[in-house]
């Protein structure tokens, strides 16, 4: 019953964080919304015991993804105007879409209703089951290559990402640490006596 | 006494918990309270003055021992000016996205050989989680606020915060494949076995960048380029004032007592006693307790202050610098030969 009561409190937040994303006029706030809705699903996820998705749900996309998404939102001057415009072009697009996901969400209700449900709502886990540890253990034993691969792929993509982007532009004037540090007191300050008018020190 | 006790055992587990989570945010409240006082006197003391020394004393003793509640006094009869065309609701609610990050990681913390409020096994993740929350109530709080400085002040606090939130993380996963477990509990007892088991000796290097991200992390000195009164008067939070201002201030020193804990806890053996395995097991100095993680954690917290008095300013440049070309590397280096030593067995988690 209290879980229940709590999936609804949740589901209700998580809706209206939802339409806050497409809704709200300033793009800032349709980012935050972006970050209610994550932080919901979190919570609706540790609901059925998937703690590890939740809380990485929640390091990943709204601890690093979104703050990132926030910066490039609030430095760009975005022109609600213009974005608006597009909207009779691209609405017969997004109606179609909305009725195939409608259209999905109500197939699955259907088989459930059919009696045919596969999956037969997990069963409770004992209090003991640690499911970092489970997806820990399958993620490094059997599907180790995978994973590897997965990071490996990562990694290109970091280089590639860095390698497009960095080009050196002439007349830069960045600071060479290695020269900054290397700098000693000689090459710096010179010391000169304080010669008088009458030569006298 | 026993009455209470047998009262406090028949209470269902949600009242306990309740119990403790009150118990462990007044004391975190009044900790920051004096740790304000604590870093006046300490940076007073090393720049020969007083600190502070009017407001109060106990029998004579410790005069300025109520400085930290006349400070808060002030601060909540003062008026908290909204800028004009701030964005109102983001302005106000700001503060407390920063505040609620550093309470809520608490909760994980072992305290006590018995005493977690939750004893959660992703508890690492989850103390990783909420912190890189706080940043929010920065970008919020310096956007929100319609002004020059307080923006290019959050702007800089988030770069940093992401970019050090990196190097934390790698120096956490050397103590996560020292411990074998993400269980904070589980991970001071893994440095069971006296002050030579503790991962300080044997991921030294993690050990530093750790201390260093953390610091980087609060943004303070010599990190404390988003607040950067010289450049852009006080950063982020320039146009708060009042409370709201209070509210950030209190969240910094919170942020700073999590630290101060997590390093005991991750690389000092939390609540575990220094003398276990030298002294008699009976000892009672050799006896784990609360009080040895408040010593640790007292003594990372006074460091901050000293940090504080000693060093200047980082520049921009060398902040992203360290964080990225020096903390990042040394990290991955220390791993790889972590890695090396568990695998031939050198080290103290060879045992397990």
């Amino acid at each position: 019953m209290f879980v229940q009561i709590l999936f609804y409190a949740f589901s209700a937040v998580l809706v209206a964080a939802a339409l806050g994303v497409i809704l709200s006029r300033n793009p800032v706030h349709s980012a935050l919304s972006l970050v209610l809705a994550f932080f919901t699903s979190a919570a609706l996820w540790l609901l059925i015991e998937v703690e590890f998705l939740a809380i990485v749900l929640v390091l990943v996309y709204v601890g690093a993804v979104m703050v990132l998404f926030l910066f490039v939102v609030m430095m760009l001057d975005i022109n609600v105007e213009e974005v608006r415009s597009g909207f009779t072009r691209y609405a017969g697009l997004g109606a179609l879409t909305a009725l195939v996901v409608i259209a999905q969400m109500v197939s699955v209700y259907w088989v459930k209703g059919l009696g045919i449900d596969a999956t037969q709502g997990a069963p409770p886990l004992p209090a003991d089951y640690s499911n970092t540890r489970a997806l820990g253990e399958v993620l490094y034993t059997q599907y180790v290559y995978p994973f590897e691969l997965a990071a490996m792929l990562l990694l290109v993509a970091i280089v590639a990402a860095i390698a497009l982007t960095m080009r050196r532009r002439p007349g830069l004037k960045a600071q060479d640490v290695a020269k900054q540090v290397a700098v000693r007191r000689e090459d710096r300050v010179r010391i000169v006596k304080d010669v008088g008018k009458d030569g006298a020190a | 006494m026993s009455g209470l006790l047998e009262l406090w055992g028949t209470l269902p587990a949600y009242a306990q918990a309740t119990f403790w989570i009150l118990v462990v945010t007044v004391a975190l409240i009044l900790s920051v309270a004096f740790t304000t006082l604590w870093e006046r006197k300490v940076i007073g003391w090393m720049q020969l003055r007083k600190g502070p020394n009017r407001v109060g004393s106990i029998f004579g003793l410790l005069p300025g021992i109520f400085q930290p509640f006349a400070d808060v006094i002030k601060l909540l009869l003062k008026e908290v000016v909204l800028p004009s065309k701030a964005n109102k609701w983001l302005f106000r609610v700001a503060p407390a996205i920063t505040l609620v990050p550093a309470f809520a990681a608490w909760a994980v913390m072992p305290l006590d050989p018995r005493l977690v409020i939750a004893d959660i096994d992703a508890g690492l993740l989850y103390v990783l989680s909420l912190t890189s929350v706080g940043v929010y109530g920065i970008i919020l709080a310096g956007w929100a606020a319609n002004s020059k400085y307080a923006f290019l002040g959050a702007m800089r606090s988030a770069a940093q915060i992401v970019a050090y939130e990196i190097a934390m993380g790698f120096a956490l996963v050397g103590v996560v494949m020292a411990a074998g477990t993400l269980n904070l509990g589980d991970i001071v007892r893994a440095q069971q076995g006296g002050v030579g088991d503790w991962f300080f000796i044997w991921l030294f290097p993690l050990f530093v960048v750790y201390l260093i991200a953390g610091v980087a992390e609060t943004n303070r000195a010599p990190f404390d380029v988003a607040e950067g009164e010289s450049e852009i008067v006080a950063g982020f939070h320039v146009e708060y004032s009042g409370i709201a201002f209070a509210l950030f201030f209190l969240a910094e020193y919170a942020n700073m007592i999590l630290i101060s804990a997590l390093t005991a806890v991750f690389f000092l053996g939390g609540w575990l006693s220094p003398f276990e395995g030298i002294l008699a097991a009976d000892n009672p100095l050799a006896q784990p307790g609360f009080h040895w993680l408040f010593l640790k954690l007292f003594f990372f917290l006074t460091c901050f202050m000293w940090y504080r008095a000693t060093f200047p300013r980082y520049r921009y440049d060398q902040i992203m610098r360290l964080g990225w070309k020096v903390l990042i590397p040394v990290t991955l280096v220390w791993i790889a030969v972590e890695a090396l030593m568990v695998h031939y067995g050198i080290g103290p988690w060879s045992a397990n």
